[in-house]
């Protein structure tokens, strides 16, 4: 795994700087460019007023990018996390595969997975991702996709669902087999800037099977709703 | 400053003529003429040489420019602008044709740099192109250009290194004629428009390869579907979008860079400062306009006046009396105005063609007394046209399509008198598209589809020279059904009570049916991917694509299919463009060719320049990836 690791972000690298060279006559048209989004960082209203984060890294060029994605919780001295390191290639006009590897963290253990993703813009404008992830106990299916409905120019509200099932039980991981868990999320946000903006919201988290299960044994709820402040920025 | 150079401006006052923020010096805002009065005893200017000494004229067969970084204060915030000589714009060049002018460009800044004379006919190394024949200028160095004019008219000039055409470098050159013009006017100057902004050109750049419309503050609103909810009821509201949701386009792509981010000025000046000129009633005044923006098209009128368009890209056509007229980045138009300033003042308003700004100066009797500003225009919204979508195809869907006047398209005006026959119109289709032929790559890209007959479609059998294409995520839509559209003004100009320049007006004042005809056409379609923010033509950016080779002399013909929504200005360097209007014999030059959204257009070249020459779309972000090397061997 590490040397997959190693030999894509070399690969990229390296490609990227052979992609450097261009004319004179004009401005570098492929620079290579780093974005980091904030997409949440947010509180919500759940017991122990939880810090959660969802956020996106890439470096590259139009062809080749190399993504970090973050998206997980910290409550009580305790986090929980799934992040994937990825590389990014334009398929179509408004998708990318993304391939790599997933390192999920719980205070218990930590597991780590082969992913392949596609990455994009549904018609009607769902900005989705789509995820398989595989390791040699189980297999997993995450979708994340939202919508953003401008209010005006700068009051956005996005509804979002996010879901995950896997084939497997994985108590360690606190994963139970089938539908996995969902996430219904209404975030209403005001851009001071394209790049900042603060946004309160709603969300609905929803476990079922032995997933709700497991949580339930440790005493938390399978489903709840909660309310969010937060921020969404990029750079 | 050499002797034969006369330098009518001090540029030791230029921080403070370019500050926008409030009118601190109205005599800095007034115009000079052009010292015209050089020219010939038909072009003269009674006392307009000595009139206002502020904006920087130089004329003569010498001139020293350097290029350097000066603190410019625009907006409000001081920031760092490239300037030639401290001015902004560079000085306007004043040159006669048949003169042999040598320009010594000194670059004073740390990159190098470069100056590109935009429309003038010269030898490749004289071009000013960096990797083309011309190595470009080194920090600290200074090139000499040297080259005889062969042509009169407006043009410009400007860098073409890096963005520094975005960061102030750019002038207007006039070209006086040996021979006296049939155009008279009492005064002329240069109205010269563009676009500022105080984020540097990287970062917009990087900004819009993160977010394609991060600049769109004009996107479709949850209230926009409300009211054509209330309007037209839920279904039909929802079919109207079911298209564009489909296909994930928007309707309001107008421009890649807003006045979210720039300032639009006229001759340097922006809308407080304020442009003006002061006129004697009754007088005819000339008014060279350029566009010299890195990305903005400007939509230009005159309320309370006529405006007679004589020339185009710095060549007199017949003289045509329009209200409004629309300029591409690059592109030149000169137009002749009588204002009876004793009534009133006249605004000089240039409003960018996604309505996020404007640019405006005055036609005055007293340099205080300006013109009230007008209001813009409602926003354009794309409609299928401007995707290149057959028209018969999406009733429903079609918002703005009602104002596209079919029956606009009239030949009746056109002089056919040296074309063999006329055709009947075996390429017509109007049935046969759906959705699924958006992408319809396969097809051929002179397919039969124009519902529009054309008679430059006369002649179809042209050998075609076969040239490298590429598919795949860099372009996001095909426009299988581009039509003609000369006599379109373009989106947000059709039907809209006024009489609107098109290209189909252009005719060239002096006949052509003489030219030899082209003997093979080049068809390129113009691609692009605004969300991801990649241009290219046939799917192929500069750095992947051979040089388009020619034979020394040959008359070629050049076809652009536009596969994007947005408008692609093709600056072509070194031999003129003769576009195709379909009369023969007024064919009109120019040097830079709008091709809309979703259109096609050809134009012919003759090959009479040998060397290496750029031929790029000329919106400053869009241009390395649209960007072909010409070989004339």
């Amino acid at each position: 795994m590490k040397k997959i690791n190693k030999t894509l972000i070399t690969g990229i690298l390296s490609s990227s700087l052979l992609l450097a060279t261009q004319a004179q006559a004009a401005g570098e048209s492929d620079p290579l460019l780093t974005y980091f989004l904030a997409d949440t960082l947010e509180l919500s209203s759940q017991t122990d007023n939880p810090l959660a984060w969802d956020a996106t890294f890439w470096v590259g060029k139009d062809w080749h990018k190399l993504y970090i994605k973050t998206e997980g919780e910290h409550v009580t001295g305790n986090s929980e996390s799934e992040n994937q390191l990825l590389y990014s290639h334009p398929i179509e006009r408004s998708w990318d595969i993304q391939v790599g590897l997933g390192y999920d963290i719980t205070p218990d253990q930590t597991q780590s997975w082969a992913i392949v993703g596609l990455q994009g813009l549904t018609p009607y404008f769902f900005e989705t991702n789509i995820v398989l992830l595989a390791n040699d106990k189980n297999i997993g299916f995450r979708l994340d996709t939202e919508y953003e409905a401008l209010l005006t120019q700068k009051l956005i509200l996005t509804p979002s669902l996010k879901l995950s099932s896997y084939s497997a039980d994985d108590e360690p991981m606190g994963i139970g087999s089938g539908l996995s868990s969902t996430e219904l999320g209404l975030r209403l946000r005001y851009e001071f800037s394209r790049k900042f903006a603060p946004y309160i919201g709603l969300k609905h988290n929803q476990t079922f099977g032995n997933t709700a299960d497991y949580l339930k044994a440790e005493g938390s709820e399978s489903s709840e709703y909660s309310f969010v402040a937060g921020l969404r920025f990029w750079f | 400053m050499t002797s034969s150079t006369k330098q009518t401006q001090i540029t030791l006052n230029r921080r403070q003529f370019v500050r926008g923020l409030a009118l601190t010096s109205i005599a800095a805002a007034v115009a000079t003429n052009i010292p015209s009065a050089l020219a010939s005893n038909e072009f003269t200017a009674k006392g307009a040489s000595d009139f206002n000494p502020k904006q920087a004229i130089l004329n003569g067969t010498e001139f020293k420019l350097t290029i350097s970084e000066k603190p410019v204060n625009i907006t409000g915030n001081p920031t760092i602008a490239t300037l030639v000589n401290g001015s902004l714009p560079a000085p306007t060049l004043v040159w006669r044709e048949g003169d042999t002018v040598t320009i010594k460009v000194k670059n004073e800044l740390d990159v190098d740099s470069s100056i590109h004379w935009h429309g003038i006919i010269l030898p490749t190394n004289m071009d000013g192109v960096p990797g083309f024949s011309f190595d470009g200028i080194k920090p600290g160095e200074t090139y000499t250009y040297q080259f005889t004019l062969t042509q009169s008219g407006t043009y410009w000039y400007h860098s073409h290194s890096g963005y520094q055409e975005q960061t102030g470098i750019f002038g207007a050159i006039v070209v006086l004629p040996k021979m006296p013009e049939p155009i008279k006017a009492d005064y002329d100057h240069v109205i010269q428009l563009s676009d500022w902004s105080d984020t540097d050109p990287e970062t917009i750049y990087a900004n819009l390869k993160k977010m394609g419309d991060y600049y769109n503050f004009s996107q479709r609103t949850v209230g926009d579907f409300w009211g054509e909810w209330q309007t037209h009821g839920f279904v039909k509201a929802w079919d109207r979008r079911k298209m564009w949701n489909n296909m994930k386009m928007t309707d309001r792509d107008l421009s890649d860079v807003s006045g979210a981010t720039y300032t639009y000025l006229m001759n340097g000046l922006s809308p407080n400062a304020h442009w003006r000129t002061v006129v004697e009633s009754g007088k005819k005044v000339r008014l060279r306009f350029i566009n010299s923006s890195a990305m903005t098209f400007f939509d230009v009128r005159i309320p309370g006046l006529k405006m007679t368009v004589v020339a185009a890209d710095g060549n007199l056509i017949q003289p045509v009396e329009v209200d409004e007229f629309r300029i591409g980045v690059a592109e030149t138009y000169d137009v002749i105005v009588e204002a009876d300033t004793s009534k009133q003042a006249y605004a000089i308003f240039a409003q960018a063609i996604d309505r996020s700004g404007y640019a405006i100066g005055s036609i005055t009797a007293d340099a205080t007394k300006i013109a009230d500003t007008p209001e813009m225009d409602p926003l354009p919204i794309l409609s299928m046209t401007d995707m290149g979508m057959d028209h018969s195809m999406s009733d429903n869907s079609m918002s703005d399509m009602s104002g596209m006047d079919h029956s606009g398209h009239d030949m009746s005006g056109m002089n056919m008198d040296d074309m063999q026959s006329t055709p009947s119109t075996p390429n017509m289709d109007h049935s046969s598209h759906n959705m699924s032929g958006m992408n319809m790559d396969s097809m051929p890209s002179m397919s039969n589809m124009d519902n529009t007959v054309i008679p430059m479609d006369m002649n179809p059998k042209l050998p075609q020279t076969k040239l490298p294409k590429k598919d795949g995520p860099q372009i996001a839509m095909r426009a299988t059904g581009a039509q003609y559209r000369l006599s379109d003004p373009g989106v947000g100009l059709r039907n809209n009570g006024r009489k609107v320049l098109t290209y189909a007006d252009l005719k060239n004042l002096y006949p052509t049916r003489h030219e030899p005809k082209p003997t093979r056409e080049l068809v390129m379609h113009l691609t692009g991917n605004m969300e991801r923010y990649m241009w290219s033509i046939d799917g192929i950016t500069f750095s992947d694509a051979p040089p388009l080779e020619f034979e020394y002399g040959e008359r070629v013909r050049i076809t652009f299919i536009n596969d994007t929504m947005m408008n692609h200005p093709m600056h072509l360097h070194g031999v003129w463009s003769d576009l195709e209007t379909g009369d023969e014999n007024h064919i009109p030059r120019k040097h830079t060719i709008i091709v809309q959204p979703g259109a096609k257009i050809s134009y012919r070249v003759t090959m009479d320049a040998r060397g290496d020459w750029a031929f790029h779309c000329h919106m400053l972000y869009h241009m390395i990836g649209m960007f072909r090397r010409v070989q004339v061997r």
